[in-house]
């Protein structure tokens, strides 16, 4: 496997896996407004704040409303982070490694693309949004059912696992993140209310619904979410089980020393909480410091197999 | 009658479908049939289908304009052009004749130069040619072969004979095209295969992979093979892409290779170096070693050519062998021919007026307004002027050059090119102008595409068929008889 394949691997899972979580976000989102109590405001412009991408959207937009937001997520090509721009950059890496992904890949990724140009229009407009933003991620949970039943589990497949899963940590955190800041931010006399709909709305967000029925037992509230979304061993976009399959993915490949031992630091440090009080400023900080640590991890994957120095290895 | 050919007229041209009296020809007749049973607009409701699967397959090509490169998606028209197989296996002969005499031709050419001392060539030619490689003397590839993937440009006249236009020995592309536009058409219109007979085309890619693995100089199990691309801004970065996955094997960019002080070749892996035996490069020769070419070319890899010597790499096509595809050389390649295989051409040339001798070039400066003049070492149609089509300006333009450069120029007589049956509207069926590049590939054994790329002007009378000028294409059938 070629280093700059490689790298383009990893990357498409990462873009392929980004697609599909703007598109769950807005959904998601878009549900909460619409079972919100009437008298708690919350805003569009979140979605902005959690993607740290404030002053991105600022440069472009005078109006915080809705219809501003959506065209900032999803078909901004100007946003590097949005919908459209995503589904670009995964084409152009999918583009690339051609030679090394089931044959079907390319055609699906040019059918994807295809639909969220030509009906982008939908996914701004209420209307059509569900309708748009469900085929996106339907789409995608195709590309992966694609190279999940058709690919070599070689390295090309581990760099694929490896991108899509630090990606999906990612979001993950900043999904956690979002849900605890909104209830931080409300009055204490709401925040109970606010507290049952955001979390399972959180929950539908990551498809963890039933799976946290099942697995905890218990009415949704912010701790057991919160727990179940970071430590849960068998639900596949918990934070513990995202890194234990970047861990695996990483001991296939040559030299995975450096990129192992992070993992497990993140696996170590990686923990639930025990009651609502706990969902505060200090967890919110925790949360940013996963992501940092997710930063470098994504570093030292770089220069462990990326980075290609002639001779180093044989 | 079929009627959606009752208005079809062919004209003075050989109408690779439609004969003179206005019936299919053998290979088209139960194309046709089909065709004729489809309910009124169903083809317009085909062509729609045929532009979304051409989008959804991702084809494309790249054009390069002001404004940066643009991917354009293929131009394709629905209707296929037949041949009948026994047509075709002669031509098979002609091109697998051809370049053998092409490949020792040029081994000769850089060895002992036979060719020239005999008289069959004259030197000038080759000392003058832009595509001469005095790095490649001496070297001597294996099975004496240089050209091993070649695009021979066939075109038919008002007879339906066969001419060879020109041979493209360099970075010949549109292969990928030929496969994808079968696979398009069998989606577009599968119950044409249902009763019909047509050859199938998709050995290409085995047996691009099987001669590439047979120039490897190390005789082991798995010969690394990989294909060069300049990159995705290439026109052609497509076919590269398509061809690697398809042969199963790595496509690489220079960066993604270097040469190693054993004058070996090795790819640049997450495992450390690997290395390689064969590269089928689609680089121009100039841009494929900083070392020896030019020395600020960023697509190629230094030493590349320093290994190739040593024998430790093979270079698929061999660098030098584009000297062969000289539009002046090509005059030659009738007597070559003869002189290397002591054989009389089975396929003939164009009739070709070299600007460097003085009677010809006379005859050519007073016959502009009649003639096509090409200079001698363009490809994809640029740089070409079409006596019947161009203005006075164009006309005293071309003049000068030759005028001042006759070396570079040759002319040939307005081609008849044959037409085919082409869909310009609501059932609406027209001729239109059309060649056909079929790919020859040899090492140690030869191999002849099943037809190849029909290319086809899509506008009214044009005779330009290349892609970046507004051309298009279509599948192409070799059709066989019963019991063939």
């Amino acid at each position: 496997m070629l280093s700059r394949v490689a790298e383009r691997l990893y990357w498409s899972a990462r873009y392929l896996e980004r697609v599909e979580n703007i598109a769950r976000l807005v959904s998601v989102y878009d549900d909460l407004l619409y079972d919100l109590p009437r008298d708690i405001a919350v805003s569009w412009y979140n979605l902005i704040e959690i993607n740290s991408d404030v002053l991105l959207f600022e440069e472009r937009y005078q109006v915080k409303d809705e219809r501003n937001v959506l065209k900032f997520l999803l078909s901004d090509d100007t946003n590097p982070g949005s919908l459209i721009s995503s589904l670009k950059m995964l084409r152009e890496n999918i583009r690339t490694t051609r030679d090394v992904v089931p044959a079907e890949m390319w055609e699906l990724v040019n059918e994807l693309d295809l639909y969220a140009k030509q009906n982008i229009k939908q996914g701004v407009n209420r209307p059509d949004r569900h309708t748009y933003l469900n085929t996106v991620i339907e789409g995608c949970e195709k590309l992966i059912g694609l190279l999940t039943g058709s690919m070599s589990r070689d390295a090309g497949w581990h760099f694929l696992i490896m991108g899509r899963y630090i990606e999906r940590a990612d979001m993950n955190t900043r999904i956690l993140d979002a849900a605890n800041s909104l209830i931080m931010q409300a009055p204490e006399e709401e925040k109970i209310r606010l507290g049952q709909v955001v979390w399972s709305k959180v929950l539908k967000s990551q498809s963890a619904y039933l799976s946290f029925r099942r697995a905890m037992r218990c009415a949704i509230r912010g701790a057991p979410a919160v727990t179940f979304l970071l430590t849960d061993v068998y639900f596949p976009r918990s934070q513990y089980y995202g890194l234990g399959q970047i861990k695996i993915a990483a001991a296939g490949l040559p030299r995975p020393e450096a990129v192992l031992s992070h993992v497990e630091a993140l696996l170590d440090a990686t923990h639930g909480v025990e009651n609502s009080q706990d969902l505060n400023q200090v967890f919110s900080d925790y949360l940013n410091e996963v992501q940092l640590s997710l930063i470098k991890l994504h570093d030292q994957i770089t220069d462990t197999w990326f980075h290609y120095v002639q001779g180093e290895a044989a | 009658m079929n009627k959606l050919i009752r208005n079809y007229q062919a004209d003075v041209f050989f109408d690779e479908l439609i004969d003179h009296s206005g019936c299919p020809r053998f290979s088209a007749q139960r194309l046709i049939e089909c065709l004729d049973a489809l309910p009124p607009d169903e083809l317009e409701k085909r062509r729609l289908t045929a532009e979304s699967t051409v989008q959804a397959m991702g084809i494309s090509f790249t054009v390069y304009t002001e404004e940066g490169n643009i991917d354009r998606t293929w131009p394709f028209d629905i209707i296929p052009r037949t041949i009948d197989a026994k047509d075709w296996a002669v031509a098979e002969a002609g091109l697998k004749q051809r370049l053998t005499a092409l490949n020792r031709f040029i081994d000769d050419l850089y060895h002992d130069q036979h060719c020239i001392k005999d008289g069959i060539i004259p030197e000038y030619i080759i000392m003058k040619s832009k595509n001469f490689r005095p790095e490649c003397v001496g070297i001597s590839p294996a099975y004496g072969v240089w050209a091993h993937i070649c695009g021979t440009d066939l075109v038919r006249d008002e007879t339906g004979q066969f001419y060879v236009l020109e041979d493209n020995l360099r970075v010949p592309s549109g292969v990928a095209y030929m496969l994808e536009n079968r696979a398009i058409t069998k989606r577009v219109l599968p119950e044409l295969f249902e009763n019909d007979d047509i050859k199938p085309i998709d050995a290409y890619p085995a047996q691009l992979l099987e001669t590439l693995a047979a120039l490897s100089p190390r005789q082991i199990e798995r010969p690394g093979i990989v294909v060069l691309t300049p990159g995705i801004y290439n026109s052609a970065y497509f076919e590269h892409a398509f061809l690697a996955q398809q042969m199963g094997i790595e496509l690489v960019e220079g960066g993604d290779l270097f040469v190693d002080k054993d004058d070996c070749v090795y790819t640049k892996t997450i495992y450390g170096p690997e290395r390689v035996d064969v590269i089928y490069r689609r680089i121009d020769d100039l841009y494929l070693d900083p070392e020896t070419f030019l020395p600020d070319s960023a697509l190629g890899v230094p030493g590349l050519m320093r290994a190739w010597r040593a024998g430790n790499v093979a270079l698929a096509n061999a660098p030098g062998a584009g000297v062969a595809d000289d539009k002046v050389v090509y005059a030659f390649v009738p007597d070559l021919i003869r002189y290397y295989l002591g054989e009389e051409p089975i396929l003939p040339n164009v009739q070709t007026f070299l600007c460097e001798r003085d009677d010809e070039r006379a005859y050519v400066l007073a016959n502009l307004d009649k003639l096509v003049v090409k200079p001698a070492n363009e490809s994809g149609g640029y740089g070409m002027l079409v006596g019947p089509h161009s203005t006075k300006e164009e006309q005293d333009l071309f003049a000068k050059l030759i005028e001042a450069n006759p070396r570079n120029y040759i002319a040939q007589p307005t081609l008849k090119l044959s037409t085919a049956p082409t869909l310009t509207g609501k059932d609406a069926l027209e001729p239109r102008h059309l060649d056909l590049r079929p790919f020859i590939l040899q090492s140690k054994e030869t191999y002849v595409t099943t037809g190849g790329l029909t290319r086809v002007a899509m506008k009214k009378g044009s005779l330009v068929v290349n892609s970046s000028q507004g051309g298009g294409s279509k599948d192409t059938w070799i059709v066989a008889s019963k019991g063939e």
